[in-house]
């Protein structure tokens, strides 16, 4: 705790040899990378299986903005999802259901490739909000009640949406993904799949920038002893509230694009428990210390449920990823990464006693 | 129009009543013991399940399996705790993974009932499933009604043996001075143990009530974790009557809900109720 309290008096960043810049840019290139590789493959399965764990690999980074940094668990990740899927049915019903007033005119106007990107910047924004509220509501308290309203939001959201007439009710709305994207090679779906691979940018450089920041900081010192923080003269609430938020707005922009994926959305499938499960497990599994850990956590656990859900049954897959959490947590509470850091400093402690 | 707010009150207590059985868990874990075993509505399905097959199997009455249930969900209840006190409270190690043991509980005990019995909705028989007690113009089912009598009298008997007995005080105040008990030469960490498994006792009764008010599939528990959270909080944690309480307010007021909107919003107010406790009164209405 003494060396948390030493580094946000001097922000580690000034002697960092990766700025944020430079991370940013390595990030962007590798995401291109990706691409390419994808791309001369040209399969399309291969988008929409790497859609999906590109989708995870955001769901998880966002998570561990608040679960990982602040210790504040959150278990309503596919309420925060669903609030951005159903954000874009409600726009594109509008669309659809008022095609001849001004407002669904203009957005029946819109091309879908730019939609998408307007629905992910609105679904960033109302979940981020939300995520702002349910926190200002329950954080005040112990962090216990914060995650046993965000484990009842998802039921209570899923009974608004089945209610809800006009987003499809208990029987699902229908998204038509138009098959062509003009721009590259691959249809509307590789479209969807470099528009998540973007997010993936995203999602890594926000969370690398606020572990390296004061606020990942305050985040760390709310995560080791929040008392002591807030006697430290963090502020501790406001902290929490902005985690909150760009968490809950990140898990929000990654349901967004999801209706033009899946087609046909359903209530059980955007409230789907896999995705509060999955965005628990992941970084739990890669580590939460870092930003690293959700990412490793999401790729591996994400093309193994991608595969099994082929190869075994997507119930049993889900089951393992249960099993994998429980395990995890008793066994290897850091999680991969943290165990291979343990491996590599120890190593290092080793050779250097040996030198000496 | 009166008889049928009469009514909705009434099946309202019924409700309520049966809540209670299965907050009582909460109430003992999460209020007392500071363990927040969110898994525990999936134990209470688990409950049911066992009621189910019992029932189908051997045609037992699923009351009388869920009173048989009880000393093996108290052992298994022992081993819950016992992994969680060696690898979570014994480091030290924050809630965080403490919370996420028992959400990767909650999940992996779904989805196990799922792949065992499938996603049909699953039924018991016995005779006062079916029936109804007609006292004047107020309907009471025995369906309801047997669940919500036993009930209230486990409530009670637990109540008894936390507040007269030893062994119960020191549940009761475990989690408020655990140096306390050590300088009375009491064991925290076994005081916890057998609290934890009265706790996840209690759901083999509220698994077996469960599903005689209900047909029951195995994700129906994520709708009772709002529901016994919200009671739990409303009624002031660790206090019991508090939690009969807000049992029976939370039963009343879903079933006005049911009557007057509609069954499918009835989930929704457990939440609401959770929220505007959270926000105006964390201490809840009879909490210390």
């Amino acid at each position: 705790m003494t060396s948390v309290a030493k580094a946000s008096i001097e922000p580690r960043a000034k002697g960092d040899p990766v700025g944020n810049g430079v991370f940013a840019a390595l990030t962007l290139a590798v995401a291109v990378l990706f691409y390419a590789v994808i791309a001369v493959i040209g399969s399309e399965y291969l988008y929409f299986a790497g859609y999906v764990v590109l989708q995870f690999v955001v769901l998880a980074t966002a998570w561990n903005i608040l679960g990982g940094y602040c210790g504040y668990v959150n278990f309503g990740s596919a309420a925060f999802f669903a609030m951005g899927a159903y954000t874009t049915i409600c726009i594109t019903t509008i669309a659809s259901e008022y095609a001849k007033s001004a407002v669904g005119a203009a957005i029946g106007a819109v091309p879908p490739g730019v939609l998408v990107v307007l629905m992910v910047v609105l679904a960033g924004i109302i979940s981020g909000l939300v995520g702002l509220g349910m926190g200002y509501l329950t954080l005040r308290l112990r962090g216990v009640f914060f995650s046993i309203a965000t484990l009842a939001l998802s039921v209570v959201l899923q009974t608004l949406v089945v209610n809800w007439d006009f987003v499809g009710g208990s029987r699902g709305a229908y998204v038509i993904r138009p098959n062509e994207f003009p721009l590259l090679p691959g249809g509307f779906i590789a479209y969807l799949f470099v528009l998540m691979l973007l997010l993936v940018v995203v999602a890594l450089c926000v969370s690398r920038g606020i572990e390296r920041s004061r606020l990942g900081f305050g985040f760390a010192a709310i995560r080791d002893d929040e008392m002591a923080a807030e006697a430290a003269g963090v502020p501790t609430l406001r902290l929490k509230l902005i985690a909150t938020t760009i968490s809950g707005a990140l898990m929000g922009m990654a349901g967004a694009p999801f209706p033009y994926y899946i087609g046909y959305l359903q209530p059980q499938s955007a409230f789907g428990l896999e995705y509060a499960v999955n965005a628990i497990a992941m970084p739990m599994v890669g580590g939460t210390q870092s930003w690293i850990g959700p990412l490793v956590g999401a790729v591996l656990l994400g093309s193994f449920q991608q595969w099994a859900t082929v190869t075994i049954s997507s119930v049993l897959n889900l089951l393992i990823v249960g099993l994998l959490l429980i395990f995890f947590v008793i066994v290897a509470p850091n999680g991969i990464t943290g165990f291979f850091r343990d491996l590599i400093y120890r190593r290092r402690r080793s050779g250097g006693g040996s030198g000496s | 129009m009166l008889e049928l707010y009469l009514n909705a009150i009434v099946s309202g207590l019924l409700l309520g009543g049966f809540y209670a059985a299965v907050t009582l868990g909460i109430a003992i874990a999460f209020g007392m013991l500071d363990v927040v075993n969110i898994a525990h509505p999936a134990f209470v399905i688990l409950g049911s399940y066992v009621a189910y097959i019992c029932n189908i199997k051997l045609g037992l009455d699923p009351v009388l399996v869920g009173l048989l249930a009880l000393p093996v969900f108290y052992v298994l209840g022992q081993a819950i705790y016992q992994v969680s006190y060696l690898s979570f409270e014994r480091r030290g190690s924050d809630s965080l993974r403490g919370l996420a043991f028992f959400f990767g509980l909650l999940f992996v005990t779904e989805v196990l009932l799922i792949l065992v019995f499938g996603v049909d909705y699953r039924y018991v028989e016995a005779w006062y499933i079916g029936p109804t007690l007609r006292i004047g113009f107020i309907d009471l089912p025995w369906r309801m009604l047997v669940p919500c009598v036993l009930s209230i009298l486990l409530f009670l008997l637990l109540q008894l043996f936390l507040s007269r007995t030893y062994t119960g005080r020191a549940i009761a105040a475990v989690s408020q001075d655990p140096t306390a008990l050590r300088l009375l030469s009491i064991d925290p960490v076994r005081i916890k143990r057998i609290g934890f498994g009265l706790s996840i006792a209690t759901a083999a009764l509220a698994g077996a009530f469960l599903i005689i008010i209900q047909p029951v599939e195995p994700s129906v528990g994520r709708e009772y974790i709002g529901r016994i959270f919200a009671i739990c909080v409303l009624g002031g944690m660790g206090s019991l009557p508090g939690t009969l309480i807000g049992a029976m307010l939370l039963g009343v007021v879903e079933s006005l809900t049911t009557t007057f909107f509609g069954p499918s919003w009835a989930p929704a107010v457990g939440f609401g109720f959770l929220l505007a406790t959270l926000a105006f009164k964390p201490s809840g209405l009879l909490g210390r």
